[in-house]
């Protein structure tokens, strides 16, 4: 088996005549985290939704465990172990954390034809889950309103984990955070990691990526700027690289020539 | 589960925010949707209680006449939450009402049907049509209040129509000498504890007629399906996966769609709720009466919505309870009998309605920034 969990291999997608993506590489070792970044517009949401299988690439190849495999659906990608936590977190807040967690997926007692949903069993799991990473939900049949952003992010993650994630691609956990929030929800990440998941973190928070990630890749334009790890790539390049530095760099030429013609 | 999130539930390390106080039971309950339709309730049996106390408006013939007009209106009221909690609208009610009952009348007197094979033919029509309205919403994405609000306009039209076409008025009538001896019209025609009502006649307890029987008789049929209704949609709601659906769906369609809630089947199996539930309304209202009017339902579907909201549900769904619809209804059919009973003009009726409903969405309102603000 390939030393990969999951590798996405030169994958393009085009909408009609615009390309979203051209061959985009990347690969996820178990316990790996490993961080997409990009501006807006680099093609983040793309290569998120083609990864989860919501959009099929046009190009390119995935490898699941050193198997080539199409998601025809998001449900096949989940089948995989492949889970998305998008930035919605798909979370109702009318309701419990418990509802929450089972959501779609509710398990049942009773006789065939009269299932009832298992609510106590589902309140257990629910607080001991969120227990686990320290957090007290207090009452698991409280609404997810209540919560804070932080813990809602966890829960979210947190239900990923418990249906089988395998591979946990995350879209933007710390976008809406406080700083201490996003630490919590990042420390969470490194300790889903270290029990042997696969994450993708898709950020534009170079602060946030930097001190989580074992490997950096970087989109522009709908292009790959390459992966490297975090020992070929410090802080600033990274910084650099995610600003655009190139057309930052020519932009300052051009106003000191400005500046100079005007004088 | 997988090996993987096993060994993550391994390492334990929950702990206790001092910061938190206690949730007290009396908080829990609160926060639940049908406290308001609750409050209500008793606020009008108290009201009613002091002004009309001595006027029979409690004695068992009072009672149960509010009771009929509270289980009937609570029958479509309990499907419309539900629908509601669900996320949609149904606006279509009223004119189900109708157009069901002419399905029973007409082939019943005119074809010369079994009213039993009528009464499963409106039934079958009625699963037909929440069909369709759940399958255009659902399909095309457009708001339920205007697709159904179509619906309302087409359904009352074409029993208008086909009702004149066929007989040659707006009503059907003859339909009494039918239920003796029918193997289903009884489920929604007979009043059950008469034997009851007989004793406590007997005993003097209750008000007899003039010839010694009891003034009430037993309690009609709408009551014992009102009852059934609650107790079902209850049960579906809080203790079955479907339930769960249904307020995930309401609460948010794109989250409960990403985490395999099948949103549309769950939407559509709720149209068909309400039609099948105005289609026995119709069956009660249509074999007490023993005729059928073109016109029957009509403007049920907003007293239907409104003892939904009176009952908690929010106009924007993924909340709201069927017990709340229950009271909703109650408070409806109390005051709408109860008003005779008064001084108090009933023109003023409909006023009161409407206070009573703008009361409660403020009131739901506040109730829901609650539930959703961090505690």
């Amino acid at each position: 088996m390939s030393e990969y969990l999951v590798e996405f291999n030169n994958i393009s997608k085009f909408f009609g005549k615009v390309i979203a993506l051209k061959d985009v590489t990347m690969k996820v070792k178990k316990g790996e985290i490993m961080c997409l970044l990009g501006d807006n517009g680099a093609g983040k949401s793309t290569l998120i939704k083609t990864l989860s299988g919501v959009h099929k690439p046009d190009e390119g190849e995935i490898i699941v465990e050193g198997e080539n495999t199409i998601f025809d659906s998001p449900k096949d990608a989940l089948d995989m172990g492949i889970a998305t936590v998008y930035q919605d977190l798909a979370l109702v807040p009318l309701m419990s954390v418990t509802r929450n967690f089972f959501m779609g997926r509710e398990p049942q007692k009773g006789f065939p034809f009269l299932k009832t949903f298992d609510i106590e069993k589902a309140n257990k799991i629910a607080a001991d889950r969120m227990g686990q990473i320290g957090i007290d939900v207090r009452d698991p049949s409280q609404a997810v309103g209540t919560m804070s952003g932080g813990e809602r992010q966890c829960l979210a993650i947190s239900r990923a984990i418990y249906f089988g994630a395998k591979v946990l691609i995350l879209d933007e956990p710390t976008s809406a955070l406080g700083v201490h929030q996003a630490s919590v929800v990042l420390k969470y990440i490194v300790k889903a990691a270290s029990q042997g998941l696969a994450v993708i973190l898709i950020t534009h928070n170079v602060h946030h990526a930097y001190p989580v990630g074992n490997s950096f890749t970087v989109l522009n334009r709908g292009k790959s700027l390459g992966t490297y790890t975090k020992e070929k790539l410090s802080r600033e390049k990274l910084l650099g690289m995610m600003a655009g530095g190139e057309e930052l760099d020519k932009l300052e030429v051009e106003l000191k020539e400005m500046n100079r013609l005007n004088s | 589960m997988s090996e993987k999130s096993k060994s993550i539930s391994s390492k334990k390390n929950f702990i206790k925010d001092e910061r938190l106080q206690k949730i007290s039971k009396l908080k829990v309950l609160l926060n639940r949707p049908e406290l308001g339709a609750l409050g209500g309730s008793i606020l009008v049996f108290i009201f009613f209680g002091i002004v009309a106390g001595d006027t029979g408006m409690f004695s068992a013939y009072g009672m149960l006449n509010f009771l009929d007009v509270s289980a009937n209106l609570g029958i479509i009221a309990i499907a419309a939450a539900m629908l509601m909690i669900g996320g949609e609208f149904d606006l279509s009610i009223g004119s189900m009402i109708g157009f069901a009952g002419i399905c029973i009348a007409i082939p019943a007197i005119y074809w010369g049907w079994p009213l039993w094979l009528s009464i499963v033919f409106a039934l079958a029509m009625a699963v037909l049509i929440g069909y369709f309205n759940g399958i255009l919403v659902v399909k095309t994405g457009l708001p339920s209040f205007i697709v159904t609000l179509a619906m309302l306009f087409i359904l009352r039209g074409a029993t208008l129509a086909i009702t004149r076409l066929i007989t040659g008025r707006t009503q059907v009538p003859g339909l009494r000498v039918l239920i003796e001896n029918d193997p289903i019209a009884w489920i929604f025609a007979t009043d059950t504890f008469k034997w009851l009502f007989a004793w406590l006649g007997s005993m003097k307890l209750i008000e007899l007629r003039t010839d010694g029987t009891p003034l009430a008789t037993g309690i009609p049929p709408s009551v014992i399906w009102f009852i059934a209704f609650t107790i079902f949609a209850t049960w579906i709601l809080m203790k079955t996966k479907y339930g769960n659906w249904i307020f995930a769906s309401g609460g948010d369609k794109v989250g409960a769609t990403n985490v395999g809630v099948p949103v549309g089947k769950v939407k559509i199996s709720l149209f068909i709720g309400t039609a099948v539930a105005s289609t026995i309304f119709a069956c009660i209202q249509v074999l007490d009466a023993g005729s059928a009017d073109t016109m029957r339902g009509t403007l049920k579907e907003l007293e239907a919505i409104a003892a939904a909201v009176v009952g908690g549900c929010l106009l924007t769904g993924g909340y709201g309870s069927a017990i709340g619809a229950a009271f909703g209804a109650l408070i409806f059919g109390t005051v709408s009998m109860g008003i005779f009973y008064t001084d108090v003009d009933t023109d003023w009726f409909k006023v009161f309605l409407g206070a009573m409903m703008l009361i409660a969405v403020v009131f739901n309102n506040y109730i829901r920034k609650k539930v959703t603000e961090s505690k």
